[in-house]
């Protein structure tokens, strides 16, 4: 069975990444799904095109990709394989960091790798009691010796079954820290974790570390509660930017499909397209995944510019865009009716991917405790 | 008529975030229990991009951010062209 096609394009903006979706990602997504991973074949696809870190400078490898670009590359990955995405969103949180909070030694290290994708990272916070909230991280990191030792089991990390670079977030003696851990540590083992609701070929995993010995220069960053705030902060709205931009892909997927599927299919000799019913939910389809798109442009105008309203603006993007993937995957799975249900369509893929989005990368109820919070602020100016 | 001066930018940016609270240039803005991580990289991000520096990692201090003094003090560190003004 053949899982990916053969010739990578560069991909340089919205219209190569579509192109190289069509190509190489949206014919075997369903495979990939069925078989709970994404084969090596294409994420070499993904290096070649350039996909893993095109956002960093061309002096660590990259390709100095604007973020408004990147987030409108991420949609298109997310349109055709949320995994994949997913794929994405946590080596891009890790390149992110290293390249944002890195010493020059540390960028040295890990930048060209992770541009070229013979590094893969992946993201390790949440553990088995503690999601996002670090104040109940119970990994240890250890100083002494000259560098640090770390003790602990993150649960859920994307891409953990595959990644080279774990970028872990720890509990030191003043605060958290997050160091920069490379897979091939003594110590460090990964046990996959399967059979999940969505984003199943994503290649998930436990990673646990017993008394895995670092240097000094793991540590991303001044060893402060302040700066790992920040760098948690830092990393998590990235993520959360790449998971809004995924969201909307899956939103303009599940219009793709059902338009394409109305069209087609008869009822009472008619097309399913020509029922008002059916015509209301591709048009909510089709306002959503362009208000999602909009809000995400903003949020990535917003990072290009530096601008610090940029944090509420990916909140506020990733929560519309994630609840619309959600409540159109739904819509999409009934105009397919049965069809919708059965794995010959990829509507009930979107429809089990969508719901993922709504739990990662701070849930939905964080995402409106902190916007309310931001509303109430600016009403009693 | 002057321009703002560093402290009372950085101030003006505080005060817009937490209008509920009575903030003055000396005020440990961390003492109020209020401010948290998101809004320390709002606040980084916000000096960076107002006064055209770069923090470096060895700047990025909490005693640098704890007052609108401090972060002036800062910004006058990292770019006295723009702190003088």
């Amino acid at each position: 069975m053949t899982l990916v096609a053969p010739v990578p394009v560069q991909v340089v903006d919205r219209r190569s990444a579509r192109a190289f979706v069509d190509a190489h990602v949206v014919p075997y997504a369903d495979a990939y799904d069925r078989i709970g991973r994404v084969p090596e074949d294409l994420l070499r696809h993904v290096a070649a095109a350039g996909l893993w870190a095109p956002f960093l400078p061309p002096e660590s490898g990259g390709a100095g990709m604007d973020l408004v670009t990147l987030g409108e590359v991420h949609e298109e990955v997310g349109r055709g394989c949320s995994s994949l995405r997913s794929l994405l969103t946590v080596h891009t949180m890790v390149a992110w960091t290293v390249q944002r909070w890195g010493t020059p030694e540390q960028r040295a290290r890990w930048a060209p790798g992770l541009a070229a994708g013979t590094t893969l990272g992946a993201f390790c916070l949440s553990e088995p009691g503690a999601g996002s909230d670090t104040s109940a991280i119970a990994t240890t990191a250890v100083e002494g010796g000259g560098g640090w030792v770390l003790d602990g089991v993150k649960k859920w990390t994307t891409g953990g079954q595959r990644a080279d670079l774990f970028l872990v977030f720890a509990r030191t003696a003043a605060s958290i820290g997050a160091f920069l851990v490379p897979r091939s540590a003594p110590g460090v083992r990964v046990t996959p974790i399967e059979d999940m609701l969505g984003t199943r070929a994503s290649m998930l995993a436990e990673i646990s570390f017993d008394g895995v010995v670092l240097g000094p220069d793991a540590l991303l960053g001044p060893s402060s509660g302040f700066t790992a705030g920040m760098v948690l902060t830092g990393t998590l709205d990235l993520g959360r930017y790449s998971v809004a931009a995924g969201s909307v892909g899956i939103v303009q997927a599940c219009l793709e499909a059902s338009a394409a599927y109305a069209a087609c299919r008869r009822v009472g000799g008619r097309p399913l397209a020509e029922l008002p019913l059916i015509q209301a939910k591709l048009s909510d389809m089709v306002t959503d995944a362009r208000a999602a798109r909009l809000l995400l442009a903003e949020a990535g105008r917003l990072k290009d510019a530096g601008d610090a309203g940029t944090i509420m603006a990916t909140w506020i993007a990733k929560y519309f865009a994630s609840t619309a993937a959600v409540r159109h995957a739904a819509e999409a799975v009934q105009i397919h009716g049965a069809n919708g249900c059965s794995p010959d369509y990829p509507v009930a893929r979107f429809y089990r991917d969508a719901k993922v989005m709504e739990i990662i990368e701070g849930s939905n109820e964080i995402q409106r405790i902190t916007i309310a919070g931001q509303a109430e602020r600016e009403t009693t100016r | 008529m002057s321009h703002p001066t560093a402290q009372e930018q950085i101030l003006d940016f505080v005060r817009g975030r937490y209008p509920q609270a009575e903030i003055d240039a000396a005020q440990d803005i961390f003492a109020l229990g209020f401010v948290n991580s998101l809004f320390a990289m709002e606040l980084v991000m916000h000096v960076e991009k107002t006064f055209g520096v770069t923090i470096p990692n060895e700047e990025l201090r909490i005693d640098n951010f704890r007052t609108a003094t401090a972060m002036a003090g800062l910004v006058a560190r990292l770019s006295p062209t723009v702190a003088a003004a």
